[in-house]
């Protein structure tokens, strides 16, 4: 489908005249084409059990639901406010007081009403409130209550799959309430039934099957770094041997499979690989730990925790010391705030300590995983990397904070002050845009699927915005990220709003400016193009 | 939606009370059953919810965090608004309940020729702290009615909050709050009904409160500044109340008794409703947990084994392949 012109696309959105008629009265909901993903295929639900397993089309009218999903879903709910105080907590307290209504990036980008947090909240709490609460069964619609029927099932699928969980509005609610965990847990009940979207419920069968989302097997991934080293050999002159499933090496190494597979992740891939042979660590890949995202999170959190194991199970098998994860944003909320519940104690690990700084990640003493950007940034601080930050010099940087990392961790400063080690230009974009304020790429949680471009280029429209303004006003031309699926979804979005800006890892541009020992004169950075000063005359 | 359902409920609640106290002399159904029962109502239903939300667990921590984390590594934490510490949360806490640290972060998008601007928003900050506050104090002055002896915080109270010390046609002192109160119903109100954004997420569940309130401010000012009460008569009944040794005097009028009628519904009212968000505030897990995961386990009580593919299988279905690629395996 073709998309409008950037001008045209946002022209019509109007965040200050809503439709007047009371929104439990619009359905049923229309599925635009670009505003939503197709249907999971049986054969993928199949393959990791998941119930209801048939191939789905969001468009027919009859979506071949098990003859009791209504009591599926209302049973579900009652597990999960049993099992959750946030949904219980959050399904109760909300005022509408309209704080969070203009922070959703899909709500300024598509001017859809049910797109302002507080209402895609609605749209369950309506249901929750029928079959829950007092008020609800005795005052019905006046008390904000509604049937579940087949349209607002419909409905609630169409807005779970148009937010991308990344929290911000979280941030400005007076009580807390996360949209991110109504979501998680709505698409947890929409996944009861076997509604899933191909987008996700496909990479989440490759990921258990062959250790990644790409479904990346054991001798390809190996070729692939191969490929990899063949590159870095030809750009600096040294040959790096990739360590693969080594026993009782220190440290497994994780990543997400796209810095495997695509365009600009490859490069970071390379600028690890760089990084770490420079430094002599002792690590490993592993091939079937071969994927630290995890689109299981974007199902159900049991998926997530299936597709999760793995990562401890090959810690165990090859007796590393410790963890270290590359850039990603959900695999690091994952990591951050579900991971040591799920598997804890860790006591297999050990403090992760660096062995070349010997600095003590003390703060990651529990969990034993330490991220790749505060790796890198300790081994600065200790003035163990050498840069020529020339090579970076015809770039003008700037950095986006990845929604996982930024409101689910507080990771702010690391990347920042790596960036500004490597690169001579950084340029942050405006403070209500960055940091905890940080707007999504606009294809999170598994909606960086190409039949939804349309509402991927509205959602990433704040983003962009940003983007836009600090390459007027700096001449930025490079915007960096810790986050794969950034790294997969800033491209299409530069290149749509804002076309002469390019997305990068950090670790790349690390890997660019880094003096490696015995590496020849370098004239091509990882993409292989010439360095500033190295054109060809 | 719902303001005339919610406006239509109020009225209908204040003729009930004008016509059960002027016409059918209930005055002791008024004055006494209505407000025991609604206090109770209240105690039992407020305990209920929390205990309700406290039974379902809280399994995995996950704060929203809003600066910079704690680090080994130096960086500066941001200790309010991502505290690592159970002293930060604390501190994090106050701030959100006390000085609505969150609202006060607020923003306005705005489009304008195809270019989004965020600006400064803090109408909607001040609005809600000035209502909070006003019905706090409100609610604290009125204490003098359930006390013999006068207490001198609440003297101070009352002195502070009339300290322009400005008088209507001869009335009592003006109180601040009382202003301070109806200006901010209105602007709370006035945005349900003009900002089209909140007018479409609005409920009769949100206009209700605040028609309710409205008309519990509006009886309370009536009776102190224009049509003044028998103080001492009034006086008689709480204190008795409070004795548990109710008494109904002869000499209040109804105004009086739809006062009081309707702070019972708002008593009654308030565990089914959304204004229990007073105690969910505190329950929120993205803002009463420490971000210190990496840190310190977090315990599901309810976490269970889940089926996953071991390695054993992983390398049963590639063995060959890994072989021929020269990739270790465990089994030749």
């Amino acid at each position: 489908m073709k998309l409008p012109k950037p001008e045209e696309l946002i022209s019509n959105v109007n965040l200050k005249k809503l439709p007047s008629k009371f929104w439990m009265d619009t359905l049923p909901v229309e599925f635009k084409p670009g505003f939503y993903c197709y249907g999971a295929k049986g054969k993928n639900l199949a393959y990791v059990d998941f119930p209801n397993a048939r191939d789905f089309s969001v468009t027919d009218e009859d979506w071949r639901l098990p003859e009791d999903w209504k009591n599926i879903v209302i049973n579900g709910i009652k597990q999960r406010l049993e099992r959750f105080r946030t949904f219980h907590v959050f399904m109760d307290i909300c005022v509408r007081c309209g704080a969070c209504s203009d922070k959703c990036h899909f709500f300024i980008g598509t001017g859809d009403p049910k797109n302002m947090p507080v209402l895609r909240a609605e749209l369950i709490r309506s249901v929750y409130r029928k079959y829950f609460t007092l008020g609800g069964k005795i005052f019905g619609r006046n008390g904000g209550a509604r049937d579940l029927d087949i349209d607002v099932l419909k409905e609630l699928w169409y807005y779970f799959f148009q937010c991308t969980e990344c929290r911000r509005c979280s941030l400005f609610c007076p009580y807390g309430i996360d949209t991110a965990e109504i979501t998680i847990i709505g698409r947890e009940l929409i996944n009861l039934l076997g509604l899933n979207t191909d987008w996700i419920s496909g990479p989440v069968a490759n990921c258990y099957r062959t250790g990644n989302h790409l479904g990346i097997e054991p001798h390809t991934m190996k070729s692939t770094l191969e490929f990899m080293c063949n590159d870095i050999e030809e750009i600096t002159g040294i040959q790096i041997e990739p360590p693969i499933n080594k026993k009782g090496a220190e440290i497994l190494f994780v990543t997400p499979s796209g810095d495997l597979f695509a365009d600009p992740g490859i490069y970071n891939a390379m600028g690890y690989m760089m990084l770490f042979h420079e430094i002599g660590l002792d690590y490993t890949w592993s091939t079937y730990a071969s994927e630290g995202g995890n689109f299981g999170f974007f199902t159900s959190l049991e998926m997530a925790k299936r597709l999760h194991s793995k990562i401890y199970e090959e810690a165990k098998r090859l007796k590393v010391k410790w963890i270290l994860g590359g850039e990603c944003g959900h695999m690091w909320r994952i990591w951050h705030q579900y991971h040591n519940t799920w598997y804890g104690p860790i006591d297999f690990l050990e403090e992760p300590v660096s062995p070349i700084t010997g600095t003590k990640f003390e703060h990651a003493k529990s969990t034993k995983i330490v991220h790749i950007t505060e790796f890198t940034a300790d081994l600065i601080r200790h003035g163990i990397l050498k840069f020529d930050k020339s090579r970076n010099d015809n770039l003008i940087v700037t950095f986006h904070d990845s929604c996982n990392t930024s409101r689910g961790m507080g990771f702010f400063e690391e990347p920042r002050y790596v960036i500004k080690s490597v690169c001579n230009n950084f340029y942050d974009m405006p403070d209500e845009t960055i940091r905890e304020q940080t707007f999504c790429c606009g294809g999170g949680s598994g909606l960086n699927a190409n039949e939804i471009m349309e509402l991927r280029m509205r959602g990433g429209f704040p983003r962009a915005n940003a983007v836009r303004y600090v390459r007027e006003k700096f001449g930025v031309n490079l915007i960096a990220n810790i986050c794969a699926i950034d790294r997969a979804t800033l491209p299409p979005l530069m290149n749509y709003w804002v076309p002469e800006v390019r997305v990068s890892g950090v670790t790349e541009l690390v890997a660019n400016a880094l003096i490696m020992k015995g590496e020849k004169e370098r004239t091509m950075n990882l993409r292989m193009e010439p360095l500033p000063g190295k054109e060809e005359q | 939606m719902g303001i005339g359902l919610s406006l239509i409920a109020v009225l209908g609640l204040i003729l009930f009370a004008y016509f059960g106290t002027a016409v059918l002399g209930l005055n002791a159904l008024f004055g006494i059953v209505f407000p025991y029962t609604a206090f109770i109502v209240f105690v039992v239903g407020f305990i209920y919810r929390v205990v309700k939300w406290g039974k379902s667990p809280v399994p995995y921590r996950i704060p929203t965090t809003a600066g910079q984390h704690y680090s080994s590594l130096g960086f500066k934490q941001n200790k309010i608004d991502n505290p690592s510490t159970g002293w930060g949360v604390t501190l994090r806490m106050f701030l959100e309940v006390f000085a609505f640290r969150s609202l006060f972060r607020n923003t306005k998008a705005e489009l304008l020729e195809g270019r989004l601007y965020i600006g400064s928003s803090k109408w909607l900050w001040l609005g809600a702290i000035v209502f909070h506050y006003s019905f706090l104090i409100i609610f604290l002055r009125h204490l003098r009615f359930f006390t013999t002896d006068t207490i001198w915080a609440l003297s101070l109270l009352e002195s502070v909050d009339s300290f322009f010390q400005i008088h209507i046609l001869g009335s009592p002192l003006l109180y601040i709050t009382d202003i301070a109160i109806l200006a901010s119903l209105l602007y709370l109100i006035g945005r349900r009904f003009f900002d089209s954004k909140i007018r479409y997420i609005s409920l009769p569940s949100d206009f209700f409160p605040l028609f309710l309130i409205i008309g519990i401010v509006t009886t309370g000012v009536l009776m102190r500044y224009f049509f003044p009460v028998d103080i001492v008569a009034i006086k008689e009944l709480t204190v008795g109340l409070i004795y548990l040794n109710p008494v109904i005097p002869k000499e209040i009028g109804s105004l009086f008794y739809i006062h009081l009628f309707l702070v019972s519904t708002l008593f009654a009212y308030f565990p089914f409703s959304k204004l229990m968000h007073m105690a969910g505030v505190f329950l929120s897990p993205t803002r009463n947990l420490a971000n210190n995961n990496r840190m310190k386990r977090h315990v599901n009580p309810w976490e269970y084994l889940v089926k996953h593919r071991h390695y054993e299988e992983y390398e049963d279905e590639f063995r060959e392949k890994m072989k021929k690629a020269g990739i270790p395996v465990e089994k030749e």
